[in-house]
């Protein structure tokens, strides 16, 4: 890529990049070893064997703790299966020998996670092993062993910081160690691998610091290890067609998976707390060379060294950016603009649409007063209706699936799910019936309308712009151009037609076939329409989960400004 | 007139009690923009707290609220959420019919004017009709009431509220006339918060005009009211203020109010200008520079009275403008008092030229100020020079619009 717009990764913290660290571990044999004994406990027990892991931590000299915690999803979970949630976290604390349990780093590991993951606490426990006899730790050191993927996640992240975000329920938390400073989530799926794939992307899109990202290439880089990002190694270095194609093959999946707002791992949950981590899952592909779990091991040694290296937060490299590949990165600086320039035509529209008002105002002389009143109150209706069928969207599909499942045939999250897109259809219908009962306003009317639609729009973008970049950029992109254009009288075929096809609902189909193209596995359109629904399912679950804002954002935010623009068109 | 003024009432109550159930009132309690170390309720119900235990109120360093709130509160607790409601309803009520009486006066002025003859014959549009003017007390109880900052701070139980209910009684006994209302009002307000002191010149000024006394240096008559008028106020201030006193039996609420508000010693970030500089300041410098800042809120006032002096309530519409932007914790309650009086001179809006910017810009910082906060505090990717930027774009737009609203009123009067 062009060296001005992404340039290399480099590691900007200094108290992470002068340090040497040698790796003395070889936990590759302890591991599997302890990796079997998990699996054959955990298919005994069905579940994650607590009373085994508790023991074999105290074993190792490890602090243990276990948390119980229950969680009734707000409708059932089709891609999980799952409704009444009850499980329990086991974690074991190393405390640092000479520091005072100020601060501390944590390793995690989904129990279960695909059904498997045993490799995973296997290494786990024989790190912890490991790290106990090492005199150098300055930061406690959490083994966090979780259940139920990113719900137990959840649940010890609200635990160890005494908030409640979510209705989880869950007893007094046992013990805490310090505030943690960095995390990483481990997930296996074989004894040997060829390469190990990194996932950045957070809740609503946030993402950790970059210099975790690049100590992680670092240290791959130093043992050996291949790394790859989205499962693929970085194109070839130098300007070549395949490069630039793959790059911004991975940009584009980036994009779309920061605004989908939906964690890449359960690091994801991680970063809402300021605590910078990542996901390493480890890929056994068709390569011939093959790494054992020792490799990884040392990896990760290397890491928690020098991340016990640190003196304060990491903050010195960048917060925003996108990922073209693993060794390079778009800064927010370089992408920024294009946003800018987006909203710079919604506030130039707007603010032609304010001279072209108060022209009108002083050629009209003084209106009477009866009529100026009155151009106001004739907002009133489509502001109302725009946003009570925003709040509709918002809170009738999830409340009203017990009247929803009694009049359709079907489970409760279809429901949920039909009724979410019923209400959304039933809102486009809405300027015809509300035309009917009030008339009038004429040429101010819509004029000042589009004025506020634009002025709501641009505000939403703005916020979002800083929020969840790509959500606000993906947004910027369908909205404005048809927010730009869109006026009454006239032919109103075309724009009602631009402004159907760029409405969020459908931007979000296109973005899940978007996404399967960019995969390399093209959906047809059936196929496309079940994962729409899914997705439409994760997204409702997500906001009551995990406290995302994705789902009351385009409810409450981007559907109402769609709304008024469709109000608009349909003027009379 | 009353019926909608009851109606407007009744929704804006409807709007506070909804919100006081929902989940919203502990979020918008806690933001920094709606509650500062002066007037959050959390420092109030500690102060209570204290004095239950036989303490005084002042020893934590936490409460800096005067001595009659908290009898005020003590009395009501149970009741809060009502006194905030009521409180936001009677300032209304009270600016409602300060504004009635204020568009008589200026109505008879116009006339008078226009038959004297003394206005150009192009400024026909600037003159109010009595239908535009019929509705201007209506709009400015409107705006007070279901503006967003002024339920926003109801809902958070700030007591930036009752403040804003002195405030309003003392302009409505201004505007009514009565000097010696006028002077307890303002004593009131002076003892809550310090800043109204300078509200005392546009007071003045407006009392004189009201008793046709003409502005000289050297009349006998204009130096007789202003004693009168300054030794009321005086006593008043004296006589609360030993009230006070003798409610908690020490002196120790004057440091602690008054020391607080003046030498700035909590750096809580706000929508104000303070925080930030003395956060980044050097010790040496801190005492001249909250000297220079303190100052600033207090130097307009002679300026101001020697150019507005034929205007008195523009000139008290300014200077509470420059009390919300430049005292030392402002909080968006402050500003939504002098929002309030923005329809009494609509008809000066045709010539704004850029109040459609001017608006957006104070807007989008409203809403920017949410998610920069948490971008700094939560997620950890901005830092508070963000935040700040906001608050300085936010008050740039404020000045600008009063500074607007001032060059418009001064060349409508010249043509």
């Amino acid at each position: 890529m062009l060296p001005l717009l992404a340039p290399r990764t480099y590691l900007s913290e200094n108290a992470m990049g002068s340090t040497m660290v040698g790796e003395g571990s070889d936990l590759g044999p302890r591991a599997l070893a302890l990796a079997r004994d998990f699996g054959e406990h955990r298919r005994r027990e069905g579940g994650i064997p607590v009373s085994w892991l508790s023991h074999t931590m105290f074993q190792l000299g490890l602090e243990v703790h276990s948390q119980p915690f229950a969680r009734t999803l707000p409708f059932p979970d089709e891609a999980h299966e799952r409704y009444l949630v009850r499980g329990t976290n086991v974690f074991g604390v190393l405390r640092a020998p000479r520091a005072a349990s100020t601060e501390a780093l944590l390793l995690l590991v989904p129990c279960c996670e695909g059904g498997k993951n045993e490799q995973a606490v296997g290494l786990l426990l024989a790190l912890a092993g490991y790290c106990r006899g090492q005199i150098y730790w300055a930061k406690d050191l959490i083994f966090l062993v979780t259940e139920h993927d990113l719900l137990g996640t959840q649940a010890w992240l609200e635990g160890y910081h005494g908030v409640n975000l979510t209705a989880m329920q869950s007893g007094p938390f046992p013990g805490r160690a310090g505030a943690i400073q960095a995390a990483l989530a481990l997930e296996l799926s074989s004894d040997v691998l060829t390469s190990v794939d990194v996932a950045v992307e957070g809740l609503d899109g946030q993402l950790p610091n970059l210099d975790l990202l690049n100590l992680f290439q670092s240290f791959c880089h130093k043992n050996g290890l291949l790394c790859t990002l989205q499962g693929k190694l970085p194109p070839p270095e130098g300007p070549s067609g395949p490069g630039y194609a793959q790059s911004l093959r991975t940009l584009g999946l980036m994009v779309l998976g920061q605004a989908g707002g939906a964690p890449g791992g359960p690091h994801g949950l991680f970063l809402r707390f300021r605590i910078e981590a990542l996901t390493l899952r480890g890929i056994n592909s068709f390569r011939q060379h093959k790494f054992d779990l020792g490799a990884l091991g040392r990896t990760l040694e290397g890491m928690f060294r020098k991340l016990n290296n640190l003196l304060e937060r990491l903050h010195q490299s960048y917060f925003l950016y996108l990922l073209p590949s693993l060794a390079r990165f778009v800064s927010i600086g370089s992408y920024a603009p294009a946003l800018g320039l987006l909203l710079l035509v919604l506030a130039l529209r707007a603010l032609e649409l304010w001279m072209r008002l108060s022209r009108s105002e002083e050629g009209e002389g003084e209106p009477p007063v009866g009529e100026a009143r009155g151009g106001l109150l004739y907002l009133v209706p489509p502001i109302l209706i725009s946003v009570g069928a925003g709040a509709a969207l918002y809170l009738l599909p999830v409340r009203g699936q017990a009247v929803a499942t009694q009049h359709f045939p079907v489970g409760e999250a279809e429901a949920v799910v039909l009724a979410l897109i019923g209400i959304y259809v039933a809102g486009m219908a809405l300027p015809h019936s509300t035309h009917r009962a009030l008339s009038g306003g004429g040429q101010r009317g819509w004029m000042t309308l589009k004025l506020l639609a634009l002025l709501a729009l641009a505000l939403l973008l703005t916020c979002l712009a800083l929020l969840n970049f790509s959500l606000g950029f993906l947004l910027g992109v369908t909205l404005v151009p048809p927010a730009a254009a869109v006026r009454p009288g006239g032919n109103r075929l075309p724009l009602a037609l631009l402004l159907v096809l760029t409405t969020p609902g459908l931007s979000l189909f296109m973005a899940v076939l978007l996404e399967r193209e960019l995969l390399e596995a093209p959906a047809g359109l059936g196929e496309a329409w079940q994962r729409f629904l899914g997705a439409l399912g994760q997204g409702l679950l997500q906001e009551h989960l995990h406290g995302a804002h994705l789902s009351p954002l385009l409810c409450l935010g981007a559907y109402p400004c769609w709304l008024l623009l469709w109000n608009v068109l349909f003027w009379k | 007139m009353a019926a909608p003024l009851v109606l407007v009432v009744l929704a804006a109550v409807t709007v506070r009690a909804a919100l006081y159930r929902s989940s919203l009132a502990v979020f918008i309690a806690e933001r920094v923009e709606v509650a500062s170390p002066l007037n959050a309720w959390k420092r109030v119900v500690e102060g209570l707290a204290l004095l239950d235990l036989g303490v005084s109120p002042y020893s934590g360093a936490i409460f800096h609220e005067t001595p009659l709130i908290i009898y005020l509160f003590h009395f009501l607790i149970e009741y809060a959420e009502l006194v905030f409601m009521i409180t936001d309803v009677l300032t209304a009520v009270a600016l409602y019919l300060a504004i009635q009486d204020f568009n008589k006066v200026v109505f008879k002025k116009q006339k008078l004017l226009i038959e004297l003859d003394k206005y150009a014959p192009d400024v026909a549009e600037l003159i109010q009709t009595p239908m535009e003017m019929h509705y201007i007390p209506l709009k400015v109880a409107l705006f007070y009431l279901l503006n967003p900052y002024t339920v926003m701070s109801c809902v958070a139980k700030s007591t930036c509220a009752i403040n804003n209910s002195v405030i309003a009684f003392f302009i409505l006994a201004t505007i009514k006339g009565s000097a010696f209302l006028s002077a307890v009002f303002l004593a009131l307000a002076t003892y809550q918060s310090l800043y109204p002191l300078t509200l005392f010149a546009p007071a003045l000024l407006y009392l004189l005009q009201r008793q046709f006394i003409p502005i000289k240096l050297k009349s006998k008559s204009f130096w007789l009211y202003t004693m009168q008028y300054t030794s009321l106020y005086l006593c008043s201030l004296v006589v609360i203020i030993c009230l006070s006193f003798f409610l908690l039996n020490s002196w120790d609420f004057i440091p602690s109010v008054y020391g607080f508000i003046l030498s700035v010693p909590d750096l809580t970030p706000n929508i104000g200008l303070f925080w930030y500089f003395f956060a980044e300041m050097f010790e040496h410098f801190s005492l001249f520079f909250v000297c220079v800042f303190q100052i600033n809120v207090f130097f307009y006032t002679i300026p101001l009275a020697i150019k507005l002096k034929e205007h008195p309530m523009f000139f008290m519409f300014v200077q509470l403008a420059i009390i919300s932007i430049f005292k030392s914790y402002p909080t968006v309650g402050d500003i939504a008092l002098y929002m309030a009086f923005l329809p009494v001179w609509s008809h000066l809006y045709r010539f704004l030229r850029n109040i459609f910017i001017l608006s957006c810009v104070l807007i989008f910082c409203s809403f920017l100020f949410p998610v920069l906060w948490h971008l700094w505090i939560y997620a950890g990717s901005a830092n508070s020079n963000f935040y700040y930027a906001i608050t300085l774009t936010f008050n740039i737009g404020q000045v600008s619009r009063v500074r607007q609203m001032k060059e418009n009123r001064d060349s409508a009067k010249r043509g």
